[in-house]
């Protein structure tokens, strides 16, 4: 579905990703893992259109999206769960839904709409108050549930259990686990690389940029190489 | 008692056509992290359409109210796309820089291919009249004013709240990014919030124009001034401290004139800006607090 190949992505000078490929199939759960400033957000702003690569492609089953607008991209069936959630706090949860669902018709919209309220009870109970008065859990299920909106082929993450409490974590892998038996098609970026492991077909190692490893969470975890990836060291 | 209730009623029509220019500088605001003081250009183009229509061809105010309110509505669009789309993502001051020049440009067109004279054109006739409410002598022009305003700001708020195009806007004001990450189209959002604008400033300038009888090439400060500041007293991003801003501005004006000696009934506007002075050391950030002003 998903053919990234040789991106390298620049902040002025420094190369941030360094000819990164990733390849994601129909229906598959990938991750992308490796410590701080890896280039993991890098890779997936990239993919997203937020971040003009200086060289390489993004293939969406087939076509070629490189550099196209997030806007575009999501209307090609590409949408990103941003780091950090970005709910828009002063709208009510129902709007941000909305929002997420601007891109499909309006009757499209009020059956997604229904189907999130069934799906998220706990966003259900505060359909109409302001995202700002959420938890951090709950902002996330919303940042996932709007991206949901735009019936996505291809759902990206980033960092959906950063800041979150412990038990909130589980509920996010939870959800990404009922995603994935929903038979959608997810690359995710995790510091957590145990529980991302664990919900993953397969998952990329970043590191300075690049692309160190790729292969099945049994595959990667007898690495020694790959240590410092999994007790979240820096490289 | 009763002179205070005719100046309310006086500030309040004044302030209506405030509110109406803070408006469509704060929804642009909102959307481009622009201050747009060619906001007055929509009006002094408006101007010249009442000039060339109703002044030199005496056509009825009744034809050409649609006029004014469509030509400031594309002279906002064109000005989007000739200038402003050009520096969407540049830094606040270029944005301020690039307002102030399409100000000069318009107004130095006007100088040039028509007159630096004053352009007169007759003002209809019932803006002078009046009715009586018990001791109270209402202008049948305020009472206009404020009824369209009403109406105005009403279906402006069911734009913003019912619609697709207003959830947007409000999204995009917010975060602009992410709103795109959503697939808010940023061209669409930016040439509405452009529409928007022009559409409330040619409503204004509709009032503003019938009132002044006149036009030049730079008859779009003041009212680029009283919308700019009117937006700022209330909390610059705000769409309803915009509104607030307007009024507060409208009746601070008739309020001061009527209660001012007469000796320095002139400073009036002096002791406005004063008074805003004054604001902004106890509250910089104006009357509403805005929590997100993304830019684009």
């Amino acid at each position: 579905m998903l053919e990234a190949s040789g991106l390298t992505t620049k902040y002025g000078a420094i190369a941030a990703l360094r000819n990164a490929s990733v390849h994601v199939g129909a229906g598959e759960v990938i991750g992308l893992i490796g410590p701080n400033g890896a280039g993991k957000t890098t890779l997936l702003n990239t993919i997203a259109g937020l971040l003009a690569p200086v060289s390489g492609s993004v293939l969406l089953d087939g076509a070629d999206v490189t550099g196209h607008p997030p806007e575009r991209l999501l209307r090609s069936g590409l949408a990103l769960v941003p780091e950090h959630r970005r709910i828009f706090t002063d709208l009510t949860v129902e709007e941000n839904l909305k929002i997420g669902g601007v891109t499909v018709s309006s009757t499209d919209r009020a059956v997604l709409l229904d189907e999130m309220k069934e799906q998220f009870p706990v966003l259900a109970e505060k359909w109409t108050t302001a995202a700002g008065y959420l938890s951090g859990g709950e902002a996330q299920q919303l940042a996932i549930a709007r991206a949901l909106m735009s019936k996505p082929r291809l759902l990206m993450m980033d960092e959906p259990s950063l800041g979150l409490a412990p038990v909130l974590v589980d509920v996010v892998f939870g959800l990404i686990e009922s995603l994935r038996e929903q038979g959608r098609t997810l690359l995710v970026v995790e510091q957590n690389a145990e529980r991302m492991l664990a919900v993953a077909d397969r998952a990329y190692v970043l590191r300075s940029g690049a692309v160190v490893a790729e292969g099945t969470g049994a595959e990667l975890r007898v690495r020694d190489d790959l240590f410092d990836t999994f007790v979240g060291g820096d490289s | 008692m009763t002179e205070l209730l005719q100046n309310l009623i006086d500030g309040l029509g004044r302030g209506s056509i405030y509110a109406l220019l803070a408006l469509g500088v704060a929804v642009v605001f909102g959307v481009m992290h622009l201050l747009n003081f060619a906001h007055g250009e929509m009006i002094t183009v408006a101007g010249y359409v009442a000039f060339w229509t109703i002044g030199t061809n005496d056509w009825s105010w009744w034809l050409v109210v649609p006029l004014i309110v469509l030509s400031a509505i594309a002279t906002s669009l064109v000005i989007e796309r000739i200038a402003f789309s050009r520096v969407r993502g540049a830094s606040d001051f270029t944005l301020l820089l690039t307002s102030f020049g399409v100000h000069f440009v318009v107004s130095a067109i006007f100088l040039l291919y028509v007159s630096a004279s004053v352009k007169t054109f007759p003002r209809p006739t019932w803006v002078a009249n009046t009715y009586s409410v018990r001791s109270l002598n209402i202008e049948v022009f305020d009472t206009v004013v404020i009824g369209v305003t009403l109406v105005t700001l009403i279906a402006t708020t069911l734009l913003l709240q019912r619609t697709m195009f207003g959830l947007s806007l409000r999204a995009a004001a917010a975060d602009f990014d992410t709103a795109r990450l959503m697939g808010v189209k940023s061209d669409s959002v930016i040439r509405g919030a452009f529409a928007l604008s022009g559409l409330l400033a040619g409503i204004a300038g509709v009032f503003w124009l019938m009132r002044a009888g006149s036009t030049t090439p730079t008859a779009g400060i003041d009212p680029m001034l009283k919308g700019v500041l009117a937006a700022l007293i209330g909390g610059l991003g705000s769409l309803r401290g915009a509104v607030i801003g307007g009024f507060a501005l409208g009746l601070a004006e008739v309020l001061l004139r009527s209660r001012l000696p007469d000796s320095v009934a002139s400073l009036t506007e002096g002791v406005v800006f004063l008074l805003i002075a004054l604001l902004f050391i106890f509250r910089p950030q104006g009357l509403i607090t805005v929590a997100h002003a993304e830019r684009v």
